[in-house]
């Protein structure tokens, strides 16, 4: 794709992609050539000489319980949040699609948590479960059930599905309506008159010329699961217990500038990046598809 | 034949009781943040705390706002601020020159420079944030408001949707130009800004919310607590120990950290679902 039509100048241009790109060498491409370079050096302890080894970080990384833990759990947790906030907004979407009139008003209200914070609704999140004061800790506690993430992993993980996932719906609630309002009224009414009921045109209709945009939310989800939820995590459980919810990126936190271990730090962001770099081409084959629709 | 799919009836008011109970699941965290947010300690620490609001609301917000816990949440509210529109404003300002340059002319180092903004597309300032840290260190910009918003406008997004945008743009408008004699950066101004004010106003959207919401940045960058940001303020203003928090007016705080952005994305709901279609094109 090129313009036809220019205009003529080579300082002119020049001047104005400058600050792009003095702010994307200094702020990106530095620093990220920066973590590859660290990646291959252990600094000593007082960090006054790097120790080059290599691609030992990595071998040393991918050897370490800890680290491969960590891989479990950011897949366990990242398929959850994206299931569990893909369900509840195609539950809502499809019924938001059913009315006709007052659909504007659920959508206007739908949308609040998408301006919440993952760090803040992780605070929300952690009042209702906290094991001293928790409104909805004590009603479990009526019920005969003791929670407590604080001590148990798996609760801990359920937590921070939970509060990732809620503040995600009301991204997939807009997609996922919008991919349903583009279906053809035709379509699904054809098979109405034929007398498919509302479950059979749902799985042989609807959820068919729905998934590209499934497909989509998929995608982008997962990357929000690994990347965006620092601040949940960090707020309600800090990577705990026993690292139950340490996901990558917390890691590389937590070993960055708690621990100050900079060379593993710098080897697990190239793994990241390694990582995000396969989902972005994932995602823009996908595009060049619907391109072509 | 309008009415052959929807019912009216019990599968209609069905339709409406499944969307409520949605609702009841999204707003109810919301709902006890505010109820807490209006009640005192000794109410919250004696559980089940109440699930109406309470008579201490002016006094719990009097407190957030004006004397915190760390440092005033009306300070950092303001340093929110701040950082919210300067990276608002600093990307679509950046990005509006490079993609107008991009676009509309043929110059030494275009595609080298196409290329080297298609790369920023792919990290997220999470995986490089201990060398970014770094830099940021080194030029002294730790509790700064420059420090605070550079690092974050430096990717290419937005880049990118103002080129899409420029692309489609009659190259009659830019001919026209030409020949009435007009310099380029005449033809920015009166034609393709004037043009490109809807998707500004969507990315604006965006990008504010972005920008209001940072939490791990924010928080490694800023160890003074007057440069707080409210979002990372508010783990901040938990107690270190054993002790029990102060919950009313943490909870104050969090509603005060969620009004900015629900407002704008309430307020422009159009312009913000523009600019989330445009932006995930």
């Amino acid at each position: 794709m090129e313009k036809r039509v220019t205009f003529k100048g080579i300082w002119l241009p020049l001047l104005l992609v400058l600050p792009q790109l003095v702010i994307t060498a200094v702020f990106f491409f530095y620093p990220a050539g920066q973590a590859v370079y660290q990646s291959l050096f252990i600094p000593d302890p007082f960090g006054l000489s790097m120790q080059w080894v290599g691609l030992g970080n990595f071998e040393y990384l991918l050897g370490n319980a800890y680290y491969r833990a960590s891989f479990v759990t950011t897949a366990i947790f990242s398929i959850a949040v994206t299931v569990v906030s893909m369900g509840v907004a195609l539950y809502l979407a499809v019924l938001a699609d059913r009315l006709i009139k007052g659909s504007g008003v659920y959508r206007t209200l739908l949308i609040w948590p998408y301006a919440v914070a993952p760090a803040v609704a992780g605070v929300l999140w952690l009042f209702m479960f906290n094991t001293r004061v928790g409104v909805i800790t004590w009603y479990l506690g009526v019920l005969g059930y003791d929670w407590n993430h604080v001590l148990n992993g798996e609760e801990a993980m359920g937590l921070v599905v939970v509060a990732s996932a809620w503040g995600r719906i009301s991204y997939n609630f807009l997609f996922f309506l919008a991919g349903l309002q583009a279906i053809p009224r035709s379509v699904i009414e054809a098979a109405a008159i034929d007398g498919a009921r509302f479950w059979t045109r749902f799985r042989t209709i609807v959820w068919p010329l729905l998934s590209p945009t499934t497909f989509f939310l998929l995608v982008v989800n997962i990357v929000y699961a690994f990347f965006e939820t620092f601040g949940v995590i960090h707020t309600i459980t800090g990577g705990g217990p026993q690292q139950a919810t340490t996901i990558l990126v917390y890691k590389v936190f937590s070993d960055g500038f708690v621990s100050q271990d900079l060379g593993s730090s710098a080897a697990q962001s190239v793994i990241l990046l390694v990582i995000v770099g396969a989902l972005t081409i994932l995602q823009f084959k996908y595009i060049e598809r619907r391109v072509h629709y | 034949m309008a009415g052959m799919v929807e019912k009216r009836g019990a599968g209609y008011w069905m339709t409406h009781l499944g969307l409520i109970i949605g609702l009841l699941f999204i707003f109810f965290p919301i709902w006890l943040a505010f109820v807490a947010s209006t009640v005192s300690q000794p109410e919250i620490v004696k559980p089940p705390m109440p699930l109406l609001p309470g008579d201490q609301f002016f006094e719990n917000y009097r407190k957030a706002l004006f004397s915190g816990i760390n440092a005033p949440v009306a300070l950092m509210m303001l340093n929110s601020m701040v950082m919210a529109l300067g990276i608002a404003f600093g990307k679509i300002v950046i990005s509006l020159l490079s993609a107008f340059a991009i676009v509309y002319f043929k110059f030494p180092g275009r595609r080298l420079f196409f290329w080297l903004i298609f790369l920023t597309l792919m990290l997220p300032v999470e995986v490089r944030i201990v060398p970014t840290y770094q830099v940021v260190a080194n030029f002294g910009m730790l509790n700064s408001y420059s420090g605070l918003i550079l690092p974050l406008i430096a990717s290419a997004t937005a880049t990118f949707l103002f080129r899409q945008f420029f692309m489609t743009v009659p190259d009659e408008l830019a001919e026209a130009a030409r020949v009435d004699g007009a310099r380029p950066m005449q033809f920015f101004w009166d034609i393709l800004l004037p043009m490109s004010r809807t998707n500004i106003a969507a990315l604006f959207v965006i990008l504010f919310i972005y920008g209001w919401n940072q939490y791990l940045w924010p928080l490694l960058i800023t160890t003074d607590p007057s440069m707080n940001t409210i979002v990372m303020g508010i783990k901040q203003m938990f107690p270190s120990g054993d002790d029990i928090a102060d919950w009313p007016v943490i909870m104050a705080t969090s509603i005060l950290a969620m009004i900015p952005p629900v407002i704008v994305v309430i307020s422009m709901q159009k312009l913000f679902i523009r600019g989330l279609v445009d932006s995930e094109k």
